[in-house]
């Protein structure tokens, strides 16, 4: 029978495993900012996470080459974009040649009655063509004049120069031996778009390996220059390789030395290789959990697992340690009960997650319940069926006698831990107001030099860093365009007045056809032109009849059909439309991107003023959205561990009804709470979300402790085995999570840096306070 | 009075013609002798004969200039206009609107400032690059003639012609190949 029920038990862990390990196989993984940013309300925030996953700036990579001369890498930077034009996984490849310029040239040209806001009646009419020409031949004269005179015979009232006015606001980057270059000329520089999303994570990997080859083939194998390359895709790409390598490190650092440390303690290889079971099964089972139930991991989450492997290992740890030998069923009968407790307390805690808005922080939440659960059961159901019949570890018993000396001394601390708590509380309280950082940045896996590179990169290609958009929501495109038009007015005088550099339209580029019919109806006929023009040019030093393809090109332009989306084809234009106009279900949406002026920020509080009383258009400042949404999920995360708080206090409660024990449990981990994050106030840590979720793993570990060391009057003093499994535990969880606090990736830092000294400050303090309440008694 | 300068500005020349060898005269000499010239202030005349037009245009303002790449040209006559190139850039200030160019996407544009530009740096690279060079003259009264060496700039110029005394850029005359052309007079205006 007993036989039996250890062959079920087993086979099930096997098939559990084998499960669990089919579905990691299938599982993505992602490491951008994105995954923390849930479905939300309000259109702006809705705005704010298309943009992030799909918009203009998401598919943008920006390629510096350094090294060598400029004739050289302007070389390698031509023979990798002709190569990266053939792919298709690459919607544009710019870098300074003129591929589209003759098809952007004609689409204006060719247009240009259609395009130009200047076309009306008045224009034709014989002042209008008067004062146009009269302008046309002062330009003549000027340097300009070189480019206008050959257009002048087609355009003389100057609506090609209208057009190039208004678009060529923006400042391209300087070319050299026919490429981009950086302002200080040390590097070329390609503007690359990806077809795919920023937040494809594995396309933009796919993407940026393609560029690197492009490189290589282009540099050959004997380059003295290097490749650089950034945006929002790269950061994705990067950070999920970094925070890859660095679990990765983390966790075969972290299980050497826990093995080393319980080597010592067991001398036992069996002991160690089976002490490992639960750990392994708890995460297999978290990131299977975590697959499933949201799609896609987090590589945080990833990182957590790191973590919990010290936590996950006490359970054996406990088991080893504590049960006489080959007694499971004692120790099942005599500690099991407090285990349990310990896990649901730890669950209890983490639960409250689950409910969160937030994606990142639901997926801990799942996480460590499904892991904690699958370590703890596999310690109680499985791990006993799999010990060796001469299965022994070494006897720590003199070790927990030392330890025992130790704890009945401990008691004589509590006035040294009362000043602490004191000083801490002063700490916390002074620095109330600043402790928590709400700024979505310092979620960021991103490393500052990469950052800098970024920046660097950004300023030298001029590329879009969108901050403000105006967004226009409208259920039809000419609707949606019309509205754009108006608003674009509203930012012309915006820009004439100093408060914008420029701004960006896609009625530029494709002006409604309500536009486009009132300009066509400006055009006179054919006969009445010819007289306009021929009253318009007396006394100016030109001839009616050299301006005889104007005529043509007017009439024809009368009958033209009106521009459609698909005339942008082939020009660099129809890319700029393609993000700036976006169908979306059953609404068209425009994005009107505001850029500043050199070294000054926008007025926000103007521009919105200024657009006020226009139905349908908002000012977003993506900046301040995310970091509202952060600061709202940082919130919601502090009541969430309130409620788990609550949920904890609530199921000692019950399990013991009496509050004075839970207050006697809870009150180190508290302590142990509030020390950490005055520590952490002090060395000048803003606390994130990772903190808390830190904090919250103190008070799951700790209330291990705490309950181990609660006990009534009636029950004899704890077992020096007790607390030298108490104390191996705690090495192994410093251990684990000590390890993250040397982390390059902040988040797995702040989690490090919290949970170590936490755990180690529960287990003295529940210590030092759990004797002082015996006395008590 | 110009002609006056002129016979002032032999005197040197017969002078240093005589005291030294006259074959060190040439375009590496003229270039070392503009390139030590780090910035300079004149006004100019400019006078434009157009085909298209009936009668030539004709500007005035006045011409800055700052080593290497800095140029400025401020029209006063007949319209305010500012043209401003620094790099690769330029930009054109007429009213309230300012266009911001790139001169290499403009290259007859471009060449035909960088043959001022150029000229005035003392920079033969440059100017080797898009023309070829000849001079004429001496010291004190020299010719620059420029032809441009390729084809898409032979569509468009056919030749530039600066002329100037010592370290000074006197003027500049441009035909370009459909038959209009530019002359335009220059004048250094002195600095205290």
């Amino acid at each position: 029978m007993k036989f039996t029920a250890s062959r079920t038990a087993i086979t099930l862990w096997l098939i559990f495993i084998l499960g669990c390990s089919a579905i990691i196989t299938r599982s993505h993984f992602t490491a951008d900012l994105s995954a923390f940013l849930p479905r939300s309300p309000t259109p702006a925030q809705q705005l704010l996470l298309e943009q992030i996953h799909d918009g203009l700036a998401s598919r943008l990579i920006l390629v510096g080459i350094k090294g060598a001369d400029a004739p050289a890498r302007a070389r390698i930077s031509k023979q990798m974009a002709q190569q990266l034009r053939q792919n298709s996984q690459f919607v544009s490849v710019n870098n300074g040649e003129p591929v589209t310029a003759e098809q952007d040239r004609a689409y204006w040209f060719n247009h240009r009655y259609l395009l130009s806001a200047t076309v009306t009646p008045e224009r034709f009419g014989v002042a209008g063509l008067h004062n146009a020409i009269s302008d046309s031949i002062d330009l003549l004269a000027s340097p300009a004049g070189l480019l206008v005179k050959s257009m002048l015979p087609h355009d003389p009232t100057g609506e090609m120069v209208e057009l190039l006015t208004q678009f060529s606001n923006s400042r391209p980057p300087a070319l050299r031996d026919g490429a981009w270059i950086s302002h200080d000329g040390s590097r070329a520089l390609l503007l690359i778009q990806t077809r795919a999303s920023g937040a494809d994570t594995d396309a933009q990997q796919l993407a940026m390996t393609q560029i690197e080859q492009a490189y290589q083939l282009a540099a050959g194998t004997k380059a003295t220059t290097q490749l650089e390359m950034t945006g929002p895709g790269v950061f994705s790409v990067k950070s999920r390789n970094t925070i890859k390598a660095q679990v990765t490190l983390l966790s075969i650092i972290s299980v050497g030395l826990i093995a080393t440390l319980l080597l010592l303690v067991y001398r036992s290889p069996t002991a160690l290789i089976l002490g490992f079971m639960p750990v392994i099964s708890g995460a297999l089972a978290g990131i299977a959990a975590v697959s499933l139930g949201f799609g896609t991991v987090h590589g945080i989450t990833l990182g957590f697992g790191t973590a919990l492997i010290g936590e996950a290992v006490d359970y054996s740890i406990y088991l080893f340690v504590q049960s006489e030998q080959r007694q499971h069923e004692l120790w099942i009968k005599r500690y099991w009960p407090t285990i349990r407790l310990g896990v649901l307390t730890s669950i209890a805690g983490f639960a409250s997650l689950l409910f969160s808005g937030f994606p990142g922080l639901a997926q801990l939440g799942l996480y460590s319940i499904a892991g904690l659960i699958t370590a703890a059961a596999v310690t109680r159901y499985v791990l006993p069926h799999l010990l060796p019949d001469n299965f022994h570890i070494h006897d720590v018993t003199a070790i927990g006698i030392k330890l025992s000396c130790l704890e009945q001394n401990a008691p004589k601390l509590r006035w040294l831990a009362a000043g602490m708590l004191l000083l801490a509380l002063a700490i916390v309280a002074k620095n109330h107001d600043h402790i928590w950082d709400d700024k979505i940045s310092s979620l960021s896996p991103v490393s500052q030099a990469d950052i800098a590179l970024d920046t660097q990169l950004r300023a030298d290609s001029g590329a879009p860093d969108v901050r403000y958009l105006v967004v226009i929501s409208e259920t039809t495109q000419e609707a949606v365009l019309r509205s754009s038009e108006q608003v674009a007015n509203v930012l012309q005088t915006q820009v004439e007045r100093g408060e914008l550099a420029s701004f960006d339209s896609p009625s530029h580029y494709l002006p409604s056809t309500a536009s486009q019919r009132t300009r066509q109806a400006s055009l006179p006929t054919a006969e009445q032109l010819q007289e306009n023009l021929t009253n318009a040019v007396l006394g100016l030093p030109i001839q009616a009849n050299r301006l005889s393809p104007f005529l043509t090109d007017v009439a024809s332009a009368r009958t033209q059909p009106l521009l459609q989306l698909s005339d942008l084809r082939g020009t660099s234009m129809a890319m700029a439309v393609d993000a700036l106009l976006i169908h979306h279900g059953s609404d068209w949406r425009a994005l009107l991107p505001l850029t500043a002026l050199p070294n000054t920020e926008i007025n926000a509080a103007h521009i919105r003023a200024a657009l006020h009383g226009l139905p349908n258009v908002i000012l977003v400042d993506m900046t301040q959205e995310s970091n509202q949404l952060y600061s709202s999920y940082l919130h919601e995360a502090i009541l969430l561990s309130l409620g788990g708080l609550v949920a904890v206090i609530a199921l000692l409660l019950i399990v013991f009804r009496s509050p004075a024990r839970v207050l006697r449990i809870l009150a180190p981990l508290a302590v142990a709470v509030i020390t950490v994050t005055a520590g952490l106030t002090l060395l000048g840590h803003a606390l994130t979300i990772l903190h808390l979720i830190g904090l919250l793993l103190v008070v799951a570990i700790g209330s291990n402790y705490a309950l181990f060391f609660d006990r009534n009057t009636n029950t004899p003093a704890i077992a020096p085995r007790t607390l030298a499994s108490m104390f191996f535990a705690n090495l192994t969880t410093v251990a684990g999570f000590g390890l993250l606090a040397f982390s390059d990736v902040s988040i797995l830092q702040a989690m490090g840096m919290t949970v170590a000294p936490g755990v180690i400050l529960a287990l003295i303090y529940s210590a030092i306070f759990a004797r002082t309440a015996h006395a008590e008694n | 009075m110009m002609l006056f300068n002129r016979l002032l500005s032999i005197i040197p020349l017969l002078l240093c013609s005589s005291l030294s060898q006259a074959a060190s005269w040439d375009i590496d000499q003229l270039m070392h002798n503009l390139a030590l010239t780090r910035s300079g202030h004149a006004t100019f005349v400019e006078k434009k004969t157009l085909a298209l037009l009936d009668q030539p245009v004709t500007s005035s303002g006045e011409l800055l200039y700052a080593a290497p790449d800095h140029l400025e040209k401020r029209t006063i006559k007949p319209k305010v206009e500012n043209m401003l190139v620094d790099g690769d850039n330029l930009d054109i200030e007429r009213g309230k609107k300012t266009y911001h160019l790139q001169l290499s996407d403009y290259p007859e544009l471009a060449a035909f400032i960088d043959s001022i530009r150029g000229t005035l740096a003392g920079d033969r690279k440059a100017l080797e690059r898009t023309y070829q060079l000849s001079l004429e003259g001496n010291a004190a009264n020299w010719t620059l003639q420029l032809i441009p060496n390729n084809a898409r700039m032979q569509q468009v110029i056919s030749r530039i012609r600066i002329m100037g005394a010592g370290d000074e850029v006197r003027s500049i005359d441009i035909a370009q190949t459909d038959g209009d052309s530019s002359h335009m007079q220059i004048e250094k205006v002195a600095t205290p």
